[in-house]
């Protein structure tokens, strides 16, 4: 890549119901927060990432509304959508416009709004991330996917029913301390055990809760950072978008997650580090059984023991490979496509220090990555931080 | 007896209080008998899996209506009321399950109890709160002077759509109340206040059979936001707190929400388990904060104070401050507490429930 790209500025909105803001609004209340950050940059590029809008919504041309409703009317905009992939694909575009020279600031907004609707009518919208013609169809939904691969998977390597009950216990404990978070009260194995069971074996606890949201990043380069920053600047130091069988059934290993594998061998390739430099990993867990099944594809468990990674306090944020340090998706909250962006925005704060009650001490380097269905697309970055 | 405090007002006169001090000469509550137990909609529904949000709902037999219904509670008031049906001026009856759409419930019901036909009647609708603003059109009546005498009812025979989570509390019963002057009443009124906002979190139109809801939203943005600004407004208008009443009760859409709400506003189960009767007979939507006040007035003490706060989908909360006199005790024994209809029961089982309420398609 020609140029390297950082992060000159981060904003999120709390994630949750909120009822009585619009999409564009909670979109507006993450820009202004971001640009702020930003200390003034004002982007050439804004790069949308949502995929529910236009079912749940009724609003599609996200990019058009976007640049309008935020003072940017003008700017190159466009909708990056790649189901749950889409924070990651959208920032990578982003990370392309600013390394080939192109565009010198640009602008990821990821937003979601799924309480406008009622709940049927989100699970269809999410359907549509699966194979229309051959899953959707046939009833599946996103959860009956993660189900089943559940099911192969605790089948597969004989684990016991909770053995993914240390992913929802990590990451509730971990937001307790993130203003932003969903659900800040953490849980017990009870808890899990007693869950009510949502697909069978998955239970509400292996599931992370839609939701609301919206989040920026302000990307330029190292030489158009405003000078009066105060904060470590990170770099996107990797970046890569991978794509596998979409259909759970075309997939001749469907729990080897391949995408997720490519995207993360690519991305480490560029940033010329290893899986040994990571200090933690923002992962994809919007189901618990795609947490276990990222850190095994990362390369972090051998196949079939990511589970005990949640076991054995090695995801914590004192562990070996923290993972959802703001709480991930499970209790920080789902927003859909914005996902990928608030996953990024966390990891950057963590290697910029302003992680507060949730930092990973000595944090420099940084793996995120956000998968689209049950893995369809991967989009993998490596964060590090400068200097 | 009166309160003998001055009651303080809001600069702009939010509290709603009339020249003339009203209250309830005469109250009566109509449950009817039947009980679906809600782990038999879990057994249909859901395997019998997942809680359940009452333990069972009361019924209305097949030659049940909000007519025949809210004769039987307004003949309870009657009783206890002491006065010649015939002075009554005004009958109105608050239902989201009215028999008919157009002509009225309330004309049949005033010749059925002999106010006809020198009276004023009108249907009113409100979702689940319809009674309790035909209670404030009543004490404006009364209070105006234009009538001695104005019967209130709040009834319903709710109908939950199969499988849907309503399905479990939508019940049937409500309550009647005659308003009148306050120096003669079993418990006065002292003030009301009512908070309305364009929230649509549960709707029917005119042709469907079953209403919809907004699932999560009916909970913080409509039920919540609207009973804690009714009761918070009328208590601060009024000068009170929590701690001043003995008794306090609330829209019972399901068990969890208004213990939810007394604890929010700062009340203690002594205060709001009498008038909590949801467990036992489901949610009887215009009725339901209607007949929990019954239940209290059937055990409140002279003297006593009590908030009731309605709540009706679309949306809006009526709030009131009331007073027990010294009347109450004696006049109460004059019809069937409102206990004894709660605990007439007779347990029914889903298909003989479907049969009652007309879910199976016949035609």
């Amino acid at each position: 890549m020609r140029n390297q790209v950082v992060i000159a500025g981060i904003g999120l909105t709390p994630v949750g119901e909120h009822w009585e803001t619009s999409l564009r609004h909670l979109a507006m209340e993450a820009i202004q927060v971001g640009l702020t950050d930003a200390g003034g940059l004002r982007p050439q590029a804004l790069y949308v990432a949502n995929s529910l809008a236009p079912a749940l919504s009724r609003q599609s041309h996200l990019g058009a509304l976007m640049a309008d409703f935020s003072g940017l009317r003008g700017v190159e905009a466009t909708t990056i959508e790649a189901a749950g992939a889409s924070g990651g694909v959208a920032l990578r575009q982003a990370v392309l416009a600013i390394a080939a020279g192109a565009v010198e600031v640009a602008m990821v907004l990821g937003v979601e709004k799924v309480t406008d609707q009622p709940s049927s009518s989100v699970e269809s919208a999410l359907a549509t991330a699966s194979d229309a013609d051959y899953e959707a169809v046939q009833g599946l939904t996103s959860s009956a996917q993660a189900a089943m691969l559940m099911r192969r998977y605790l089948h597969e390597h004989q684990a016991p029913d909770d053995a993914l009950a240390g992913f929802s216990l990590t990451a509730h404990h971990n937001a307790v301390s993130n203003p932003n978070a969903m659900f800040r009260r953490a849980i017990k194995p009870e808890q899990y055990a007693h869950a009510p069971v949502v697909s069978d074996p998955l239970n509400t606890f292996d599931a992370a809760p839609m939701a609301d949201g919206a989040a920026v990043l302000i990307l330029t380069r190292p030489d158009t950072l405003p000078g009066n920053g105060s904060h470590p600047v990170v770099e996107i130091a990797g970046s890569a978008v991978t794509t596998g069988a979409l259909a759970l059934h075309d997939q001749p290993d469907p729990l080897s997650m391949p995408a997720a594998q490519a995207a993360t061998q690519q991305a480490l390739l560029q940033s010329g580090l290893t899986l040994d430099d990571i200090q933690l990993f923002e992962l994809h867990d919007r189901f618990s059984i795609y947490a276990a099944l990222s850190l095994e594809a990362a390369g972090f468990a051998p196949r079939g023991a990511g589970w005990q990674l949640a076991q054995n306090g090695a995801i914590s944020l004192s562990g070996r490979i923290p993972i959802s340090t703001f709480g991930g998706s499970k209790a920080r909250g789902e927003p859909g496509a914005a996902t990928g962006v608030y996953q990024v925005a966390e990891a950057a704060l963590q290697l910029q220090e302003r992680a507060g009650e949730n930092q990973v001490p000595n944090a420099v380097i940084a793996l995120v990555q956000c998968l689209g269905g049950a893995g369809a697309t991967a989009a993998s970055h490596v964060l590090r931080r400068q200097g | 007896m009166m309160s003998e405090q001055p009651i303080p007002e809001t600069s702009d006169g939010r509290l709603m209080r009339p020249g003339r001090a009203a209250g309830i000469t005469g109250y009566g509550a109509y449950v009817p008998r039947y009980r679906l137990p809600a782990t038999e909609v879990s057994r249909v529904w859901t395997d019998g899996k997942g809680g359940t949000p009452v333990k069972e709902k009361a019924v209305a037999g097949l030659d049940e209506d909000v007519i025949t219904m809210s004769i039987e509670a307004a003949r309870n008031a009657l009783a206890r009321a002491h006065i010649a049906p015939n002075h009554i001026r005004a009958v109105w009856v608050g239902s989201e399950s009215h028999p008919y759409a157009v002509k009225p419930t309330s004309t049949v019901v005033a010749e059925a109890i002999g106010a006809t036909p020198h009276t004023q009647a009108a249907d009113w609708e409100f979702a689940c709160k319809a009674g309790t603003e035909a209670m404030q059109a009543a004490i404006g009546f009364i209070g105006s002077g234009m009538a001695q005498y104005a019967l209130a009812i709040g009834m319903d025979i709710a109908q939950g759509r199969p499988g849907d989570a309503l399905e479990y509390t939508a019940g049937a019963g409500g309550a009647a109340f005659i308003i009148g002057p306050a120096e003669s009443s079993l418990c006065t009124i002292d003030g009301s206040y009512s908070f309305t906002t364009d929230t649509p979190d549960f709707w029917r139109r005119a042709n469907q059979t079953y209403p919809e809801h907004g699932e999560r939203f009916t909970g913080e943005p409509a039920y919540f936001t609207h009973i804690v600004s009714a009761a918070e407004t009328l208590m601060e208008a009024t000068g009170t707190s929590a701690a001043d009443y003995r008794y306090a009760v609330f829209h019972q859409p399901n068990t969890k929400f208004p213990v939810r709400v007394a604890k929010l506003l700062g009340f203690e189960p002594r205060q709001y388990e009498t008038g909590l009767l949801v467990p036992n007979i489901g949610n009887t939507y215009a009725g339901s904060a209607m007949v929990g006040l019954t239940a209290i007035l059937d055990e409140a003490q002279p003297g006593d104070r009590i908030l009731l706060v309605s709540y009706g989908s679309g949306a809006g909360s009526d709030a009131f401050s009331l007073q027990a006199t010294e009347l109450l005790p004696q006049r109460r024994e004059s019809a069937p507490f409102t206990q004894s209809y709660v605990q007439r029961r007779t347990v029914i089982d889903y298909a003989t429930y479907a049969r009652l309420r007309g879910k199976l398609v016949m035609k």
